[in-house]
Protein backbone atom coordinates (compact mmCIF):
# COMPACT_ATOMS: atom_id res chain seq x y z
CA UNK A 1 0.00 0.00 0.00
CA UNK A 2 0.93 3.36 -0.38
CA UNK A 3 2.91 4.85 2.54
CA UNK A 4 2.72 8.65 3.44
CA UNK A 5 6.17 10.08 2.08
CA UNK A 6 5.37 8.46 -1.41
CA UNK A 7 2.07 10.39 -1.04
CA UNK A 8 3.56 13.21 0.77
CA UNK A 9 6.63 13.28 -2.34
CA UNK A 10 4.01 13.27 -4.88
CA UNK A 11 2.09 16.63 -3.53
CA UNK A 12 5.11 18.12 -3.00
CA UNK A 13 6.10 17.83 -6.67
CA UNK A 14 2.83 19.30 -7.71
CA UNK A 15 2.59 21.99 -4.90
CA UNK A 16 6.15 23.53 -4.60
CA UNK A 17 7.93 22.43 -7.56
CA UNK A 18 4.93 22.84 -10.39
CA UNK A 19 4.63 19.86 -11.65
CA UNK A 20 1.42 20.16 -13.93
CA UNK A 21 0.43 18.00 -16.95
CA UNK A 22 0.50 21.47 -19.51
CA UNK A 23 -1.87 19.92 -22.16
CA UNK A 24 -4.53 17.61 -22.91
CA UNK A 25 -4.40 18.48 -26.90
CA UNK A 26 -7.28 16.92 -28.67
CA UNK A 27 -6.03 15.93 -32.39
CA UNK A 28 -9.43 16.17 -35.08
CA UNK A 29 -9.21 15.24 -38.25
CA UNK A 30 -10.72 17.39 -40.72
CA UNK A 31 -10.39 15.17 -43.84
CA UNK A 32 -14.07 14.89 -44.33
CA UNK A 33 -14.62 18.57 -44.08
CA UNK A 34 -13.58 19.01 -47.66
CA UNK A 35 -15.92 20.30 -49.81
CA UNK A 36 -15.75 23.19 -52.61
CA UNK A 37 -18.01 25.73 -51.19
CA UNK A 38 -16.08 27.68 -48.69
CA UNK A 39 -19.27 27.96 -46.94
CA UNK A 40 -19.86 24.31 -46.09
CA UNK A 41 -16.44 23.92 -44.94
CA UNK A 42 -16.45 25.85 -42.93
CA UNK A 43 -19.46 24.71 -40.75
CA UNK A 44 -18.48 21.34 -41.51
CA UNK A 45 -14.87 22.50 -39.55
CA UNK A 46 -17.13 24.02 -36.73
CA UNK A 47 -19.50 21.10 -36.31
CA UNK A 48 -16.77 18.12 -36.61
CA UNK A 49 -14.77 20.17 -33.95
CA UNK A 50 -18.05 20.76 -32.06
CA UNK A 51 -19.33 17.32 -31.64
CA UNK A 52 -15.82 15.95 -30.80
CA UNK A 53 -14.47 18.50 -28.51
CA UNK A 54 -17.29 19.76 -26.66
CA UNK A 55 -16.39 17.82 -23.15
CA UNK A 56 -12.64 18.50 -23.14
CA UNK A 57 -12.53 21.30 -21.08
CA UNK A 58 -14.90 19.89 -18.65
CA UNK A 59 -13.09 16.00 -19.11
CA UNK A 60 -9.84 18.31 -18.25
CA UNK A 61 -10.96 19.89 -15.19
CA UNK A 62 -12.80 16.71 -13.67
CA UNK A 63 -9.45 14.82 -14.05
CA UNK A 64 -7.33 17.62 -12.45
CA UNK A 65 -9.77 17.49 -9.40
CA UNK A 66 -9.59 14.03 -8.51
CA UNK A 67 -5.92 13.59 -8.79
CA UNK A 68 -5.23 16.54 -7.25
CA UNK A 69 -2.94 17.85 -10.34
CA UNK A 70 -3.23 20.71 -12.07
CA UNK A 71 -4.67 20.40 -16.16
CA UNK A 72 -2.71 23.66 -17.20
CA UNK A 73 -4.51 23.82 -21.02
CA UNK A 74 -7.02 22.18 -22.73
CA UNK A 75 -6.41 22.55 -26.69
CA UNK A 76 -7.09 21.13 -30.02
CA UNK A 77 -5.50 20.37 -33.36
CA UNK A 78 -6.23 19.83 -36.68
CA UNK A 79 -5.74 18.50 -40.04
CA UNK A 80 -3.83 21.02 -41.72
CA UNK A 81 -5.63 23.62 -43.22
CA UNK A 82 -3.88 23.72 -46.55
CA UNK A 83 -5.13 20.34 -47.62
CA UNK A 84 -8.89 21.22 -45.91
CA UNK A 85 -8.62 24.31 -47.79
CA UNK A 86 -7.40 23.48 -50.77
CA UNK A 87 -10.41 22.51 -52.85
CA UNK A 88 -12.53 25.87 -51.55
CA UNK A 89 -9.77 28.41 -51.19
CA UNK A 90 -9.65 31.21 -54.00
CA UNK A 91 -8.33 33.76 -51.70
CA UNK A 92 -6.49 34.97 -49.03
CA UNK A 93 -9.29 36.13 -47.35
CA UNK A 94 -11.31 32.27 -47.45
CA UNK A 95 -8.34 30.79 -45.56
CA UNK A 96 -8.35 33.90 -43.05
CA UNK A 97 -12.94 32.80 -42.89
CA UNK A 98 -11.13 29.29 -41.78
CA UNK A 99 -8.72 30.61 -39.42
CA UNK A 100 -11.69 32.77 -38.21
CA UNK A 101 -14.13 29.40 -37.89
CA UNK A 102 -11.12 27.91 -35.98
CA UNK A 103 -11.41 31.17 -33.48
CA UNK A 104 -14.88 30.94 -32.92
CA UNK A 105 -15.11 26.96 -31.89
CA UNK A 106 -12.17 27.13 -29.62
CA UNK A 107 -13.58 29.41 -27.86
CA UNK A 108 -17.21 27.85 -27.52
CA UNK A 109 -15.41 24.62 -26.36
CA UNK A 110 -13.33 26.58 -24.17
CA UNK A 111 -10.00 25.79 -25.07
CA UNK A 112 -6.88 28.37 -25.36
CA UNK A 113 -5.26 27.34 -28.49
CA UNK A 114 -6.63 25.69 -31.56
CA UNK A 115 -2.98 24.32 -33.93
CA UNK A 116 -2.99 23.17 -37.48
CA UNK A 117 -3.60 26.43 -39.85
CA UNK A 118 -0.58 25.07 -41.45
CA UNK A 119 0.86 23.67 -44.71
CA UNK A 120 3.32 20.68 -44.99
CA UNK A 121 5.89 22.05 -48.07
CA UNK A 122 8.48 20.33 -47.49
CA UNK A 123 9.44 19.60 -51.11
CA UNK A 124 7.30 22.12 -53.04
CA UNK A 125 4.12 24.45 -52.58
CA UNK A 126 0.82 23.85 -54.07
CA UNK A 127 -1.02 27.33 -54.96
CA UNK A 128 -3.43 25.85 -52.63
CA UNK A 129 -0.12 26.06 -49.39
CA UNK A 130 1.41 28.87 -51.08
CA UNK A 131 -2.09 30.97 -50.59
CA UNK A 132 -2.31 29.55 -46.80
CA UNK A 133 1.06 30.70 -46.19
CA UNK A 134 0.14 33.94 -47.55
CA UNK A 135 -3.13 34.28 -45.60
CA UNK A 136 -0.81 33.70 -42.12
CA UNK A 137 -0.39 37.42 -41.28
CA UNK A 138 -4.07 38.08 -41.23
CA UNK A 139 -5.16 35.12 -40.12
CA UNK A 140 -3.03 35.71 -36.85
CA UNK A 141 -3.68 39.34 -36.34
CA UNK A 142 -7.21 38.82 -36.59
CA UNK A 143 -7.56 35.93 -34.55
CA UNK A 144 -6.48 35.07 -30.79
CA UNK A 145 -6.31 31.64 -30.45
CA UNK A 146 -5.51 30.38 -33.56
CA UNK A 147 -1.74 29.08 -34.29
CA UNK A 148 -0.41 28.32 -37.56
CA UNK A 149 2.85 25.83 -38.33
CA UNK A 150 4.17 25.59 -41.88
CA UNK A 151 6.75 22.31 -42.19
CA UNK A 152 9.21 23.33 -44.73
CA UNK A 153 11.70 20.87 -44.33
CA UNK A 154 12.62 17.16 -44.16
CA UNK A 155 15.52 14.52 -43.94
CA UNK A 156 14.23 13.08 -46.64
CA UNK A 157 13.32 15.84 -48.92
CA UNK A 158 15.46 18.39 -47.71
CA UNK A 159 14.45 22.17 -47.32
CA UNK A 160 12.26 24.30 -49.65
CA UNK A 161 14.33 27.28 -49.70
CA UNK A 162 11.27 28.87 -51.34
CA UNK A 163 8.72 29.21 -48.86
CA UNK A 164 11.85 29.88 -46.53
CA UNK A 165 12.14 33.05 -48.31
CA UNK A 166 8.52 33.26 -48.28
CA UNK A 167 8.03 32.62 -44.60
CA UNK A 168 10.72 35.21 -43.64
CA UNK A 169 8.85 38.16 -45.42
CA UNK A 170 5.20 36.67 -43.95
CA UNK A 171 7.21 36.28 -40.39
CA UNK A 172 7.77 40.42 -41.23
CA UNK A 173 4.09 40.90 -42.23
CA UNK A 174 2.61 38.86 -39.28
CA UNK A 175 4.62 41.37 -36.84
CA UNK A 176 3.70 44.36 -38.73
CA UNK A 177 0.00 43.94 -38.60
CA UNK A 178 -0.02 42.77 -34.43
CA UNK A 179 2.22 45.66 -33.65
CA UNK A 180 0.15 47.29 -31.47
CA UNK A 181 0.90 44.10 -29.17
CA UNK A 182 4.37 43.76 -29.74
CA UNK A 183 3.94 41.70 -33.14
CA UNK A 184 2.39 39.49 -30.49
CA UNK A 185 0.68 37.47 -33.91
CA UNK A 186 4.85 36.24 -34.69
CA UNK A 187 4.33 34.18 -31.28
CA UNK A 188 1.83 31.79 -33.14
CA UNK A 189 3.61 31.58 -36.06
CA UNK A 190 6.32 28.37 -35.61
CA UNK A 191 8.16 26.55 -38.83
CA UNK A 192 9.67 23.24 -38.72
CA UNK A 193 12.13 20.70 -40.20
CA UNK A 194 10.72 17.41 -39.49
CA UNK A 195 7.84 18.34 -38.11
CA UNK A 196 5.63 15.68 -35.78
CA UNK A 197 2.52 14.69 -36.29
CA UNK A 198 1.98 14.05 -32.98
CA UNK A 199 2.85 17.21 -30.89
CA UNK A 200 0.04 18.20 -28.39
CA UNK A 201 1.95 21.69 -27.62
CA UNK A 202 1.70 24.91 -29.62
CA UNK A 203 2.37 26.90 -31.96
CA UNK A 204 3.56 23.51 -33.49
CA UNK A 205 0.57 21.60 -32.63
CA UNK A 206 -1.54 20.29 -35.93
CA UNK A 207 -3.30 16.48 -36.66
CA UNK A 208 -0.87 14.24 -39.06
CA UNK A 209 -2.55 12.96 -42.28
CA UNK A 210 -1.08 9.31 -40.89
CA UNK A 211 -3.36 9.84 -37.66
CA UNK A 212 -6.80 8.74 -36.88
CA UNK A 213 -10.17 10.30 -37.22
CA UNK A 214 -9.54 11.71 -33.21
CA UNK A 215 -6.84 10.98 -30.62
CA UNK A 216 -5.56 12.41 -27.27
CA UNK A 217 -2.39 13.41 -26.95
CA UNK A 218 -0.60 14.85 -23.34
CA UNK A 219 2.32 16.65 -23.04
CA UNK A 220 3.71 16.65 -18.79
CA UNK A 221 5.97 19.02 -17.64
CA UNK A 222 8.46 19.37 -14.88
CA UNK A 223 11.49 20.88 -14.60
CA UNK A 224 10.84 22.20 -11.23
CA UNK A 225 10.81 18.59 -10.08
CA UNK A 226 13.84 17.98 -11.51
CA UNK A 227 15.62 20.87 -10.75
CA UNK A 228 14.89 19.81 -6.93
CA UNK A 229 15.75 16.21 -7.36
CA UNK A 230 19.15 17.48 -8.92
CA UNK A 231 20.08 19.95 -6.00
CA UNK A 232 19.95 16.90 -3.82
CA UNK A 233 22.73 15.15 -5.71
CA UNK A 234 25.38 18.10 -5.84
CA UNK A 235 29.01 17.52 -6.16
CA UNK A 236 28.26 13.88 -7.40
CA UNK A 237 29.13 11.89 -10.56
CA UNK A 238 27.38 11.92 -14.34
CA UNK A 239 26.16 8.74 -13.25
CA UNK A 240 24.51 10.02 -9.98
CA UNK A 241 23.09 12.63 -12.01
CA UNK A 242 22.13 10.95 -14.77
CA UNK A 243 20.17 8.38 -12.63
CA UNK A 244 18.39 11.14 -10.34
CA UNK A 245 16.87 12.70 -13.81
CA UNK A 246 16.50 9.45 -15.30
CA UNK A 247 13.96 8.27 -12.38
CA UNK A 248 12.35 11.81 -11.99
CA UNK A 249 11.50 11.82 -15.31
CA UNK A 250 10.02 8.54 -14.94
CA UNK A 251 7.52 10.14 -12.19
CA UNK A 252 6.64 12.68 -14.01
CA UNK A 253 5.73 10.97 -16.97
CA UNK A 254 3.56 7.89 -15.16
CA UNK A 255 1.16 11.23 -14.28
CA UNK A 256 1.24 12.02 -18.22
CA UNK A 257 -0.21 8.44 -18.68
CA UNK A 258 -2.51 8.48 -16.62
CA UNK A 259 -4.14 11.09 -17.29
CA UNK A 260 -3.90 10.77 -21.15
CA UNK A 261 -5.38 7.08 -20.25
CA UNK A 262 -8.25 8.65 -18.54
CA UNK A 263 -8.88 11.85 -20.41
CA UNK A 264 -9.33 9.04 -23.38
CA UNK A 265 -11.56 7.08 -21.66
CA UNK A 266 -13.91 9.86 -20.65
CA UNK A 267 -14.37 11.19 -23.94
CA UNK A 268 -14.49 8.20 -25.79
CA UNK A 269 -11.42 9.39 -28.24
CA UNK A 270 -8.08 6.83 -28.17
CA UNK A 271 -5.21 7.91 -26.42
CA UNK A 272 -2.35 8.95 -29.36
CA UNK A 273 1.20 9.73 -26.99
CA UNK A 274 2.76 11.09 -24.07
CA UNK A 275 5.49 13.44 -25.32
CA UNK A 276 7.93 13.99 -22.41
CA UNK A 277 9.32 17.19 -22.86
CA UNK A 278 10.16 19.34 -20.13
CA UNK A 279 8.55 22.28 -20.86
CA UNK A 280 9.26 25.40 -18.94
CA UNK A 281 6.62 27.97 -18.14
CA UNK A 282 7.82 32.02 -16.83
CA UNK A 283 6.89 30.80 -12.92
CA UNK A 284 9.82 30.80 -10.79
CA UNK A 285 11.42 27.51 -10.25
CA UNK A 286 9.33 26.33 -13.67
CA UNK A 287 12.45 26.44 -15.19
CA UNK A 288 14.84 24.65 -17.66
CA UNK A 289 17.71 26.66 -17.14
CA UNK A 290 17.75 26.97 -13.77
CA UNK A 291 17.94 22.73 -14.40
CA UNK A 292 21.16 23.57 -16.46
CA UNK A 293 22.41 25.79 -13.69
CA UNK A 294 21.34 23.03 -11.58
CA UNK A 295 23.81 20.40 -13.20
CA UNK A 296 26.39 22.92 -12.74
CA UNK A 297 26.69 26.00 -15.07
CA UNK A 298 26.55 29.98 -13.62
CA UNK A 299 24.26 30.72 -16.36
CA UNK A 300 22.41 28.86 -19.19
CA UNK A 301 25.04 29.81 -22.29
CA UNK A 302 27.89 29.42 -20.37
CA UNK A 303 30.49 26.84 -21.80
CA UNK A 304 29.15 23.25 -21.06
CA UNK A 305 25.65 24.10 -21.57
CA UNK A 306 25.38 22.56 -24.85
CA UNK A 307 26.63 18.86 -22.93
CA UNK A 308 24.82 19.64 -20.26
CA UNK A 309 21.61 20.14 -22.48
CA UNK A 310 22.33 16.81 -24.43
CA UNK A 311 22.99 15.10 -21.30
CA UNK A 312 19.09 16.14 -19.73
CA UNK A 313 17.17 15.44 -22.86
CA UNK A 314 18.93 12.11 -23.48
CA UNK A 315 17.47 11.32 -19.72
CA UNK A 316 14.53 12.18 -19.76
CA UNK A 317 13.67 10.65 -22.75
CA UNK A 318 15.43 7.34 -21.25
CA UNK A 319 13.17 7.34 -18.25
CA UNK A 320 10.03 8.29 -19.85
CA UNK A 321 9.85 6.07 -22.44
CA UNK A 322 9.62 3.26 -19.69
CA UNK A 323 6.17 5.31 -18.38
CA UNK A 324 4.36 5.44 -21.12
CA UNK A 325 2.80 3.34 -23.61
CA UNK A 326 3.33 4.99 -26.73
CA UNK A 327 5.95 8.25 -26.83
CA UNK A 328 5.95 10.78 -29.31
CA UNK A 329 5.56 14.34 -30.02
CA UNK A 330 8.90 16.45 -29.80
CA UNK A 331 10.03 14.90 -26.42
CA UNK A 332 13.16 15.77 -24.78
CA UNK A 333 13.86 19.83 -23.25
CA UNK A 334 12.20 22.97 -24.62
CA UNK A 335 14.57 26.16 -24.57
CA UNK A 336 12.04 28.73 -25.59
CA UNK A 337 13.62 32.30 -24.25
CA UNK A 338 10.35 34.40 -23.07
CA UNK A 339 8.63 31.63 -21.34
CA UNK A 340 11.99 30.41 -18.86
CA UNK A 341 12.99 32.70 -16.22
CA UNK A 342 16.13 30.82 -16.45
CA UNK A 343 16.65 31.78 -20.06
CA UNK A 344 15.98 35.24 -19.83
CA UNK A 345 17.67 35.88 -17.02
CA UNK A 346 20.86 34.38 -18.93
CA UNK A 347 20.12 36.87 -21.73
CA UNK A 348 19.92 39.76 -19.47
CA UNK A 349 23.25 39.08 -17.99
CA UNK A 350 25.11 38.42 -21.37
CA UNK A 351 25.41 34.31 -21.12
CA UNK A 352 23.25 33.66 -23.69
CA UNK A 353 23.32 34.63 -27.77
CA UNK A 354 21.31 33.25 -30.47
CA UNK A 355 24.57 31.45 -31.89
CA UNK A 356 24.61 29.58 -28.49
CA UNK A 357 20.83 28.58 -28.63
CA UNK A 358 21.30 27.59 -31.92
CA UNK A 359 23.91 25.26 -30.55
CA UNK A 360 21.72 24.02 -27.99
CA UNK A 361 19.03 23.34 -30.72
CA UNK A 362 21.11 20.41 -32.29
CA UNK A 363 20.91 18.23 -29.00
CA UNK A 364 17.75 19.39 -27.64
CA UNK A 365 14.16 18.46 -28.68
CA UNK A 366 12.63 22.00 -30.68
CA UNK A 367 14.86 24.76 -31.63
CA UNK A 368 14.96 28.92 -31.56
CA UNK A 369 11.70 29.51 -29.45
CA UNK A 370 10.15 32.64 -28.58
CA UNK A 371 13.27 34.73 -29.32
CA UNK A 372 12.52 38.93 -29.83
CA UNK A 373 14.80 40.01 -32.06
CA UNK A 374 14.91 43.93 -33.23
CA UNK A 375 11.71 45.04 -35.43
CA UNK A 376 13.67 46.27 -38.00
CA UNK A 377 15.23 42.68 -38.98
CA UNK A 378 15.16 42.19 -42.60
CA UNK A 379 13.02 39.35 -43.92
CA UNK A 380 16.62 37.64 -45.80
CA UNK A 381 17.82 37.85 -42.54
CA UNK A 382 15.03 35.92 -40.69
CA UNK A 383 14.74 33.39 -43.72
CA UNK A 384 18.57 32.84 -43.05
CA UNK A 385 18.44 31.87 -39.16
CA UNK A 386 15.90 29.22 -40.55
CA UNK A 387 17.60 28.03 -43.22
CA UNK A 388 20.29 27.06 -40.80
CA UNK A 389 18.27 25.64 -38.21
CA UNK A 390 16.03 23.29 -41.09
CA UNK A 391 19.51 22.13 -42.07
CA UNK A 392 20.47 21.50 -38.34
CA UNK A 393 17.13 18.77 -38.39
CA UNK A 394 17.36 17.87 -41.85
CA UNK A 395 20.98 16.57 -41.65
CA UNK A 396 20.53 15.17 -37.72
CA UNK A 397 17.12 13.70 -38.49
CA UNK A 398 15.44 15.30 -35.87
CA UNK A 399 12.81 18.13 -35.39
CA UNK A 400 13.78 21.50 -35.48
CA UNK A 401 11.65 24.70 -35.09
CA UNK A 402 12.15 28.38 -35.01
CA UNK A 403 9.44 30.75 -33.87
CA UNK A 404 10.86 34.49 -33.88
CA UNK A 405 9.23 37.44 -32.90
CA UNK A 406 10.56 41.46 -34.52
CA UNK A 407 9.29 43.11 -32.42
CA UNK A 408 7.85 46.27 -34.93
CA UNK A 409 9.73 49.99 -33.03
CA UNK A 410 11.71 48.40 -30.67
CA UNK A 411 15.62 47.52 -30.49
CA UNK A 412 18.38 45.24 -28.59
CA UNK A 413 17.89 45.59 -24.76
CA UNK A 414 14.49 46.90 -25.10
CA UNK A 415 11.78 44.49 -23.18
CA UNK A 416 8.76 43.27 -24.59
CA UNK A 417 5.39 41.84 -22.60
CA UNK A 418 3.87 38.90 -24.30
CA UNK A 419 1.68 38.07 -21.38
CA UNK A 420 0.45 34.65 -19.66
CA UNK A 421 2.56 31.20 -20.56
CA UNK A 422 4.19 33.37 -23.07
CA UNK A 423 6.14 35.30 -20.80
CA UNK A 424 8.46 38.40 -21.48
CA UNK A 425 11.51 38.47 -23.61
CA UNK A 426 14.50 41.03 -23.55
CA UNK A 427 14.77 41.97 -27.28
CA UNK A 428 18.44 39.71 -28.52
CA UNK A 429 21.41 41.00 -31.00
CA UNK A 430 20.53 39.28 -34.49
CA UNK A 431 23.87 39.27 -36.53
CA UNK A 432 23.90 41.79 -39.20
CA UNK A 433 25.34 40.42 -41.81
CA UNK A 434 24.00 39.97 -45.34
CA UNK A 435 22.58 36.67 -46.42
CA UNK A 436 20.78 38.27 -49.17
CA UNK A 437 21.99 36.39 -51.94
CA UNK A 438 21.90 33.11 -49.94
CA UNK A 439 18.25 33.60 -49.41
CA UNK A 440 17.62 35.26 -53.12
CA UNK A 441 18.29 31.85 -54.75
CA UNK A 442 14.85 29.86 -56.39
CA UNK A 443 14.47 26.05 -55.47
CA UNK A 444 15.06 23.60 -52.88
CA UNK A 445 18.58 22.46 -50.85
CA UNK A 446 18.29 18.54 -51.47
CA UNK A 447 18.10 15.95 -49.45
CA UNK A 448 21.21 14.65 -47.19
CA UNK A 449 23.24 11.95 -48.46
CA UNK A 450 22.35 9.57 -45.46
CA UNK A 451 18.36 9.90 -46.12
CA UNK A 452 19.27 7.31 -48.84
CA UNK A 453 18.26 4.32 -46.68
CA UNK A 454 16.26 2.36 -48.70
CA UNK B 1 -13.36 -0.95 -4.58
CA UNK B 2 -12.34 2.94 -5.27
CA UNK B 3 -9.89 4.00 -3.19
CA UNK B 4 -8.91 7.57 -2.71
CA UNK B 5 -6.13 9.13 -0.27
CA UNK B 6 -7.54 11.73 1.80
CA UNK B 7 -4.02 14.21 3.72
CA UNK B 8 -4.73 16.78 6.27
CA UNK B 9 -1.67 19.07 6.92
CA UNK B 10 -1.90 21.99 9.78
CA UNK B 11 -1.44 23.23 13.20
CA UNK B 12 -2.78 20.92 15.22
CA UNK B 13 -5.77 21.56 17.42
CA UNK B 14 -8.65 19.52 19.12
CA UNK B 15 -11.08 17.43 16.59
CA UNK B 16 -9.46 17.46 13.52
CA UNK B 17 -9.68 13.58 12.94
CA UNK B 18 -13.42 13.98 14.37
CA UNK B 19 -14.55 16.73 12.59
CA UNK B 20 -12.78 14.72 9.05
CA UNK B 21 -14.29 11.04 10.34
CA UNK B 22 -17.62 12.55 11.06
CA UNK B 23 -17.73 14.43 7.55
CA UNK B 24 -16.78 10.46 6.08
CA UNK B 25 -19.42 8.86 7.94
CA UNK B 26 -22.01 11.08 6.89
CA UNK B 27 -20.99 10.68 3.16
CA UNK B 28 -20.83 7.02 3.15
CA UNK B 29 -17.36 6.52 2.82
CA UNK B 30 -15.43 3.77 4.50
CA UNK B 31 -11.78 4.82 6.24
CA UNK B 32 -9.24 1.84 5.73
CA UNK B 33 -6.49 2.77 6.70
CA UNK B 34 -5.18 6.20 8.94
CA UNK B 35 -1.65 7.15 9.56
CA UNK B 36 -1.14 10.14 11.70
CA UNK B 37 2.28 12.01 12.99
CA UNK B 38 2.35 15.30 14.82
CA UNK B 39 5.73 17.12 13.23
CA UNK B 40 6.76 20.70 15.24
CA UNK B 41 3.21 21.33 15.96
CA UNK B 42 2.19 20.23 12.70
CA UNK B 43 -0.53 17.96 12.24
CA UNK B 44 -0.06 15.46 9.44
CA UNK B 45 -2.72 12.69 8.11
CA UNK B 46 -3.11 10.70 5.48
CA UNK B 47 -6.38 8.09 5.27
CA UNK B 48 -6.65 5.27 2.76
CA UNK B 49 -10.32 5.46 2.02
CA UNK B 50 -12.96 3.45 -0.09
CA UNK B 51 -15.65 6.43 -2.01
CA UNK B 52 -16.72 3.37 -4.10
CA UNK B 53 -20.46 4.50 -2.50
CA UNK B 54 -19.64 8.01 -2.42
CA UNK B 55 -20.32 10.97 -4.67
CA UNK B 56 -16.66 11.78 -5.34
CA UNK B 57 -17.01 15.21 -6.18
CA UNK B 58 -18.97 16.18 -3.19
CA UNK B 59 -16.59 14.46 -1.27
CA UNK B 60 -13.46 16.53 -2.21
CA UNK B 61 -15.49 19.63 -2.00
CA UNK B 62 -16.72 19.10 1.43
CA UNK B 63 -13.21 17.98 2.61
CA UNK B 64 -11.68 21.35 1.62
CA UNK B 65 -14.78 23.35 3.48
CA UNK B 66 -14.21 21.26 6.49
CA UNK B 67 -10.46 21.75 6.07
CA UNK B 68 -11.06 25.70 5.62
CA UNK B 69 -13.50 25.54 9.06
CA UNK B 70 -10.66 24.57 11.21
CA UNK B 71 -7.54 25.92 9.70
CA UNK B 72 -6.08 23.28 7.98
CA UNK B 73 -5.22 22.03 4.22
CA UNK B 74 -7.11 18.57 2.71
CA UNK B 75 -6.63 17.03 -0.14
CA UNK B 76 -8.50 14.14 -1.85
CA UNK B 77 -7.33 12.33 -4.52
CA UNK B 78 -7.59 9.58 -6.35
CA UNK B 79 -5.05 6.55 -5.65
CA UNK B 80 -4.05 6.05 -8.73
CA UNK B 81 -2.04 8.68 -8.86
CA UNK B 82 -0.07 7.66 -6.29
CA UNK B 83 0.42 3.92 -7.78
CA UNK B 84 1.19 5.14 -10.77
CA UNK B 85 3.79 7.18 -9.91
CA UNK B 86 5.27 4.90 -7.19
CA UNK B 87 4.72 1.52 -8.47
CA UNK B 88 5.66 0.01 -11.56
Amino acid sequence: MINFFEVNETNKMIEKENLDVRTITMGISLLDCIDSDINKVNENIYNKIKKYAANLVQTGDDIAKEYGIPVVNKRISVTPIALVGGAACKTIDDYVSIAQTLDKVATEVGVNFIGGFSALVSKGMTPSDELLIRSIPKALATTGRVCSSVNVGSTKTGINMDAVRLIGEMIKETAELTKEDDSLGCAKFVVFCNAPDDNPFMAGAFHGVTEADAIINVGVSGPGVVRKALSKVRGESFEVLCETIKKTAFKVTRVGQLVAQEASKRLGVPFGIVDLSLAPTPAIGDSVADVLCEIGLEYAGAPGTTAALALLNDQVKKGGVMASSYVGGLSGAFIPVSEDQGMIDAVQAGALTIEKLEAMTCVCSVGLDMIAIPGDTKATTISGIIADEMAIGMVNQKTTAVRVIPVVGKGVGEIVEFGGLLGYAPIMPVNQFSCDAFVNRKGRIPAPIHSFKN
Amino acid sequence: MKKAIITVVGKDTVGIIAKVCVFLAENNVNILDISQTIVDGYFNMMMVVDVTNAAFDKICDGLTATGEEIGVVIHCQREDIFNKMHRI
